[in-house]
């Protein structure tokens, strides 16, 4: 069975966000740039599912970036995907464009399973997943936190507000993995030499209309410091009366 | 011409949750700026009060029914609902950016070919385009962002736009069209709750706790806190990842980015990716020993003291003034 990873190559949540010159985007300068989170989880999973399914199984990293992004997906094959392809774009796409071009890859390849991030910590979307699902007219299970694979059967847990909900689904699916999943392994020093080996195979991404239109990014409003009322529980009655006359939250 | 904009209501368990309410006086508004028609839309079996809707502004209700529609089925709701869009030609749909909105709306988007505007928190016509901006990046930056297409789906953020009774004594007018045999592809087969806990997602009040706890042990002072206040139980990423709290509680970047009306932080220092989760919350309270920690900096009341002595009397002092 061939098993889809998508990837992103995204700045580290530890990033303090400046405006690029352009008003749209970031400035990258200084910014450390990592595997989305979310993803590891997804690459986890993958690996996993190969495991279960025997040696016939692959792993394939689909990735759309520039050879910036190469350094996500070189650390991807030494935690032990077999191979990857960079679908390569020097523009700024959409939710769409992205989801566009990563499906006629999927599709191109012949996955039957694709794994990926439930959002990337960039602009935070979750809908890649749903989207590529769509266009492929695969089944979606997202923010799945446990998963089991029977044959072409697939019961997910998903995370939903209050609990969790128990999903079933078949084969071809897209499944979009969050914090709880599994432990993302580390690569071994194995893995490392041998994704040295590997080749990451890179093409032009498909083109793909762009059905939504970034204006501008801008930062939020700085709030002003508040007040700090004390230093012990004796500042706790003057609190609860600015949370009730003031703020009025109580 | 623009036409319709419908405004696709969450129900849980035959009950219309309060977001579902947000969207409709969302839609109501739009539908008055963008001059278009509005109709609220909701999926499910027997919903007990679906006959509400109509004091938040919008009177057509259009019940998509069938007791296999009960609980969620991405599929299943999916294709009731892209049948009855195209069928009336809608141009908008939208929907909270809850759990299930999140999951269906992006496949709406795919079955109509439309843009997605996801999360937003602001939505402005006034110059006859709809302009949404939405946070990325976790709150640390906002974007402005149009649809290029005819057809648009939006979601909104839950907790940002309050649901406003027209206060019109206004009769619901409830349609309901029967789903025969719904596409049942993928369904929710289950629902395993939570311990009896509200989540913060949905919260109006959220108190957190830090790795300034000292241990899970601790944490008990944070639930007495909260159920003081009738809030939900946060958690930092560091007590997360140190196994103290489950990942369902973590606010932050990697975990639930929220807006409360109400946030109390304790022995949480205000490290980036939690500030990023929490800091559109409208008031921040901040206890904390250390003086100079980053969560001071945007929070609205702080104490700069020790929790372990701070709570107790919070909690004593919340529950006397409740009582009065």
């Amino acid at each position: 069975m061939k098993i889809a990873v998508c990837v992103s190559h995204v700045p580290d949540t530890a990033t303090r966000i400046k405006l690029g010159q352009d008003g749209k985007t970031i400035d990258p300068d200084g910014v450390t740039y990592v595997i989305n989170p979310y993803d590891e989880y997804a690459i986890e999973e993958a690996l996993k599912t190969k495991e279960k399914f025997g040696n016939d199984s692959e792993v394939i990293i689909i990735s759309l970036g520039t050879d910036s992004s190469k350094e996500s997906i070189r650390k991807t094959l030494a935690m032990g995907a077999d191979s990857a392809v960079l679908l390569k774009d020097e523009t700024e796409r959409d939710s769409f464009g992205v989801a566009k071009a990563l499906a006629d890859e999927i599709k191109l390849q012949g996955c039957e399973i694709v794994f990926c991030g439930k959002q990337s910590v960039d602009y935070d979307n979750n809908i890649i997943g749903q989207l590529i699902a769509e266009l492929l007219e695969y089944s979606c299970i997202t923010v799945v936190v446990d998963l089991k694979i029977n044959g072409s059967k697939i019961t997910a847990e998903r995370e939903i507000e209050g609990g969790r909900e128990v999903v079933e689904c078949k084969l071809p699916a897209v499944i979009t993995t969050q914090k709880g999943l599994n432990e993302p392994r580390y690569a071994s020093l194995k893995g490392i030499m041998a994704a040295k080996k590997k080749t990451i195979e890179e093409k032009p991404a498909t083109e793909a209309e762009h059905l939504t239109e970034l204006i501008k990014m801008h930062l939020p409003a700085p709030k002003n410091p508040g007040r700090i009322l004390g230093t012990d529980s004796s500042a706790v009655p003057e609190l609860v009366r600015l949370l009730r006359e003031e703020a009025k939250v109580l | 011409m623009a036409n319709k904009i419908l405004a696709i209501l969450e129900q849980r368990e035959g009950l219309l949750k309060r977001s579902a309410f947000e969207a409709v006086t969302m839609a109501k508004q739009l539908a008055a700026e963008l001059n278009l028609g509005a109709e609220a839309v909701v999926v499910g079996n027997e919903v007990s009060n679906i006959n509400d809707i109509g004091n938040y502004g919008i009177d057509k209700v259009i019940h998509l029914k069938s007791t296999e529609l009960e609980n969620y089925s991405s599929s299943g709701y999916r294709d009731a609902i892209a049948d009855y869009a195209k069928e009336t030609d809608a141009d908008y749909l939208l929907f909270a950016n809850t759990a299930l909105g999140k999951d269906l709306a992006p496949r709406l988007a795919v079955a109509l070919n439309a843009g997605c505007l996801i999360d937003c928190v602001k939505l402005d016509s006034s110059s006859g385009e709809l302009i949404a901006t939405r946070p990325v990046y976790a709150g640390k930056a906002l974007i402005d962002v149009k649809c290029n297409s005819t057809k648009k789906v939006i979601t909104i953020r839950p907790n940002v736009f309050k649901a406003k009774e027209t206060g019109s004594s206004s009769n619901t007018d409830v349609k309901v069209i029967e789903i025969n045999s719904p596409n049942l592809k993928c369904k929710v087969v289950d629902f395993k709750k939570s311990e009896g806990k509200l989540d913060v997602a949905e919260a109006d009040i959220i108190v957190s706790g830090g790795r300034g706890l000292k241990g899970p042990e601790n944490f008990h002072l944070i639930e007495e806190l909260a159920n003081s206040l009738g809030a939900a139980v946060g958690a930092s990423r560091a007590v997360v990842d140190a196994g103290w709290r489950p990942h369902g509680e973590q606010v932050g970047q990697t975990g639930k980015t929220v807006s409360p009306s109400l946030y109390v932080a304790c022995a949480i220092s205000g490290a980036i990716q939690h500030l990023a989760g929490m800091s559109s919350a409208k008031y921040i309270v901040a206890i904390n020993k250390d003086k100079d920690a980053p969560i001071f900096n945007i929070a609205d009341y702080g104490i700069a003291g020790d929790v372990f002595e701070i709570l107790p009397a919070l909690t004593e002092e919340i529950k006397k003034v409740k009582q009065e």
